[in-house]
């Protein structure tokens, strides 16, 4: 995020497009409902009308994958109705014209027959965006899980420097993340192009650091392969060994069977886990890690902000703290790697990364703090791009729509998109065994639109059958109006229902994220 | 804004002006009972436990809805205090079970603290007592409307917190109860369980199933930590009792204030789920047998270099984790550039 979550409720606009927020960020979304409270303008975009819809002036029920679309439909309306921020577009911005000439033909009437949004709808959403004092965008994966997902977050951003809604209190463009530390993780270089902090394995100068820092002679320059790549590869056998820490890529990854494959050819493969997951089963050798519970460390949320984690019990029996098994792997490679204590390799982590530089444990106990804090009297950076974005000009990179990977035809006549439910978390492995969630909320459900369902014959929790060209899974029928005719959609959360056995791994060119939002399915009684 | 002077107990304290009685005594460190008021929360001085004398009003005030004024001359326990207050708790305890030995709120009820720092031992006072049904029929919450003392609490954080308003007060005069519509149970409403509600009662009224069944108030070590699920990353208390996570409860957190949802407060079943792994495996003939740490370590290490020296580096993936620490992941990342020798490293991030 570019900025703080609790700057949500001080927006006067907010335009939610791709997030439930209220069922998957529950604590977010109750930013967004005091904002509501408080007389701010809520413009939900998304095909499902979501809970976080059920409070929007405007829900823009947008067919599914149209998203560019109806973002440079909403910059044609500003553009043409003369209500951009000229001042902003002029200091802080490049490339104007060839973003303006780009969206001359997204006119609202144009934008309907792609997204299927009323043209004056349109307009109203666009106009409210450009007027508002401070607008917001949040957004999760709604916008990112498409095959054009690095387009779609271009032409979030390019809204945002339109308006000049970003660099300042209460706006910005704002992706909700999804797991605890998936910034963190980012930002720690679990990533195969950057190392901390994102800097480049490319530059000669980031890897000279590292590995003076780390003790060896070189650090490999080339950037790696992405989780899909990986997979890949090891279905065709150039891979040959996997190691995987608390990761469950055979449900949360798209057409789960092939995972399953690729990972049963490995020659070998670690799995480091704190339940024997669906992964975990297909290993060689399993290590016990340890839940936040028993361990300390520091998680990075949404909006930058690095936090302590405290252990308040022992691992149980054997299991240990994922930072010792690491450290004791290495050692048993042959490189010895010890520390006295996950403050130790923060130290080591502040002295190596600008962003993080000004971190410590000491200085956490005081507070969170938002990176990047680079000093350790820096006060941290609630909100970035104030004055100067990080390349300096904010760049309109003009995108251009495109219809998702694989559509409805007629041996596949519907869409299915998938999601998170509020009472469960990703994979399921902690909330299925929880003694509350599951037993409250213990049954996934396909939802399918009441016309849909009359023209299959399908009941009220009847068992169907739902099938892509890549798989099928059987699951109890939930007729509701949350869906649109032709959408069906559910969650990923129970294994009994492992719905990435049909989902679509076409990735998007850029990220490499797959198109989980969107695959052609059919349903019938089962 | 301009200050105003006033006299609470006899010493003089300035407080900006807006500021109610009760701000001004809390800021000087004197102590008044509530039960009704959060400062979050919006005041409605319904529960009367913080009454004062002002000297020159004609009956006693609510400190938490008036506004402190110049000149005013405040006593917070003048015997006209000390008698309402005790009469207050009096009428409470005449409709309230005093089963303090069982209740799970034993010794974090703001009832039983008032009761015993005035010495109202029970109450002389006979009548009608309600005979509520205990509501369990959710993992979530115990609800005991026996032992709402009708602060109204709940309906506020469910209004103005949560932002759900799931529960309102329902019925006029003794039959007066917080409810959800229709009178119905939490599980037959609208409520998401999110415990905000609970996490304010000053009672036994609104209870976590879970931590006020395995551990008194008491018993409990409380471990300030972050949540483990979404990436809103929600401060909360860990309960540890016994070695062991019992329950959550809310802090003040940076992100979150006191709110937290389902799954953070909750969803910490996990910890000491029977399935958790509680040894290392090696798979033998298809099938995980227990071994050491140093045999699993030590097979991990030698496959693992053994198919660097034999493919080279790039032959290897690792997928880190989205779900574990800053460090764990900077580990991770060292292991696979520098020990393994390739960038093949990612997460779930596009998950």
């Amino acid at each position: 995020m570019t900025n703080p979550i609790r700057d949500i409720a001080g927006a006067d606009f907010i335009f939610a497009i791709g997030t439930n927020t209220t069922e998957s960020h529950p604590i977010i979304g109750l930013q967004v409902k005091k904002a509501v409270r408080g007389g701010a303008t809520l413009a939900v975009a998304d095909p499902r009308r979501t809970g976080v819809a059920e409070l929007a002036k405007y829900h823009l029920q947008i067919k599914s994958g149209s998203d560019i679309a109806l973002l440079n439909g909403m910059a044609n309306v500003i553009i043409s109705e003369d209500l951009y921020n000229k001042e902003f577009v002029a200091s802080r911005t490049e490339d104007f014209e060839a973003f303006k000439a780009a969206v001359v033909k997204y006119t609202p009437e144009y934008v309907e027959g792609i997204t299927g949004i009323d043209p004056e709808t349109l307009r109203q959403v666009a106009r409210g965006y450009a007027r508002a004092k401070n607008g917001t965008i949040l957004y999760t994966m709604g916008i990112t899980q498409h095959i054009c997902g690095t387009h779609n977050v271009l032409a979030v951003a390019n809204l945002a420097m339109l308006c000049g809604h970003i660099g300042k209190e209460f706006s910005g463009v704002n992706p909700l993340r999804g797991q605890n530390n998936v910034q963190g993780a980012c930002d720690m270089g679990a990533l195969p192009g950057v190392i901390t902090g994102y800097q480049g394995v490319g530059l000669d100068e980031v890897r000279a650091k590292f590995a003076s820092a780390w003790s060896v002679e070189q650090l490999p320059a080339k950037v790696g392969l992405t989780v899909g790549e990986i997979v890949e590869g090891a279905s065709h056998g150039n891979i040959k060994g996997m190691y995987i820490m608390g990761e469950n890529p055979v449900l949360s990854d798209p057409d789960a069977g092939h995972v399953v494959h690729a990972l049963e050819n490995l020659d070998f493969l670690v799995v480091q886990d704190i339940f024997l997951t669906e992964t975990a089963q297909l290993a060689d050798v399993v290590l016990p890690g340890a839940s936040f519970a028993e361990k300390d460390g520091t998680f990075s949320n949404t909006e930058r902000r690095v936090q302590r984690i405290r252990k308040a019990v022992n691992p149980v029996g054997k299991a240990r703290a994922d930072w010792e098994i690491i450290c004791g792997l290495a050692t048993a490679m042959g490189y010895p790697m010890d520390y006295g204590s996950p403050a130790d390799i923060m130290k080591e982590i502040a002295s190596l990364t600008p962003s993080y530089a000004g971190i410590s444990y000491d200085r956490l106990e005081q507070g969170s703090i938002h990176w990047p804090c680079p000093t350790a009297d820096h006060p941290g950076t609630p909100v970035l791009h104030a004055g100067k974005f990080s390349r300096g000009l904010g760049k309109f990179s003009p995108v251009e729509y495109v219809s998702p990977d694989e559509m409805p035809d007629q041996q596949y006549p519907l869409i299915l998109s998938t999601g998170r439910r509020y009472y469960h978390y990703h994979t399921g492995t902690m909330t299925q065994r929880t003694g509350s969630l599951e037993v409250h909320y213990g049954q996934e459900s396909l939802e399918i639109n009441p016309s849909d369902a009359q023209n299959l014959g399908i009941g009220q929790g009847d068992e169907v059958r739902v099938s892509s060209r890549r798989g099928s899974v059987v699951l109890k029928a939930c007729i509701t109006d949350v869906v649109p005719p032709g959408l069906v959609f559910t969650s990923f959360h129970f294994p009994a229902v492992p719905i990435n056995r049909l989902t679509n791994p076409a990735r998007d060119a850029i990220a490499k994220i797959p198109e989980l939002k969107v695959c052609a399915v059919k349903v019938e009684s089962a | 804004m301009a200050d105003v002077t006033l006299t609470i107990n006899g010493r003089q304290t300035s407080v900006a002006q807006g500021s109610t009685i009760l701000d001004a005594a809390r800021k000087m460190g004197i102590f008044i009972p509530t039960l009704c008021h959060d400062p979050e929360l919006s005041t409605v001085g319904s529960c009367r436990m913080c009454v004062v004398d002002v000297k020159g009003a004609r009956s006693l005030v609510i400190s938490c809805a008036t506004a402190a004024a110049g000149g005013m001359v405040v006593e917070t326990e003048s015997p006209a205090v000390m008698e309402a207050r005790k009469t207050i708790i009096e009428l409470l305890l005449a409709n309230h079970p005093q089963d303090c030995l069982t209740c799970g709120k034993n010794g974090d009820c703001r009832l039983q603290d008032y009761a015993y720092l005035y010495g109202v031992r029970g109450s002389n006072l006979t009548g009608a007592v309600h005979q509520y049904d205990l509501e369990t029929d959710n993992p979530f919450i115990v609800r005991d409307m026996n032992k709402c003392i009708l602060c109204g609490k709940c309906v506020r954080m469910c209004a103005e917190i949560q932002g759900d308003s799931v529960v309102d007060f329902t019925c006029r005069g003794f039959n007066t109860k917080v409810a959800p519509a229709m009178d119905t149970t939490l599980a037959g409403s609208e409520c998401v369980f999110c415990g905000n509600c609970a996490a304010v009662c000053p009672t036994g009224a609104l209870q976590e199933k879970g931590l006020r069944s395995s551990a008194r108030t008491w018993e409990v070590k409380k471990v300030r930590t972050t949540c483990p699920y979404c990436g809103t990353g929600c401060s909360l208390d860990l309960n540890v009792r016994d070695g062991k996570v019992v329950g959550v409860t809310s802090c003040d957190g940076d992100v979150n204030g006191r709110a937290l949802c389902v799954k953070g407060r909750f969803g910490y079943g996990f910890i000491h789920h029977p399935d958790r792994l509680k040894s290392p495996l090696i798979k033998k003939d298809g099938q995980f047998v227990e071994a050491t740490w140093d045999e699993a370590l030590g097979l991990a290490a030698r496959k693992l270099g053994s198919i660097r020296n034999q493919y080279g580096s790039d032959s290897i993936g690792v997928l880190s984790s989205a779900r574990c620490t800053n460090e764990e992941n900077y580990l991770l990342s060292k292991l696979t550039r520098a020990v393994i020798g390739t960038n093949n490293i990612d997460h779930c991030a596009r998950l």
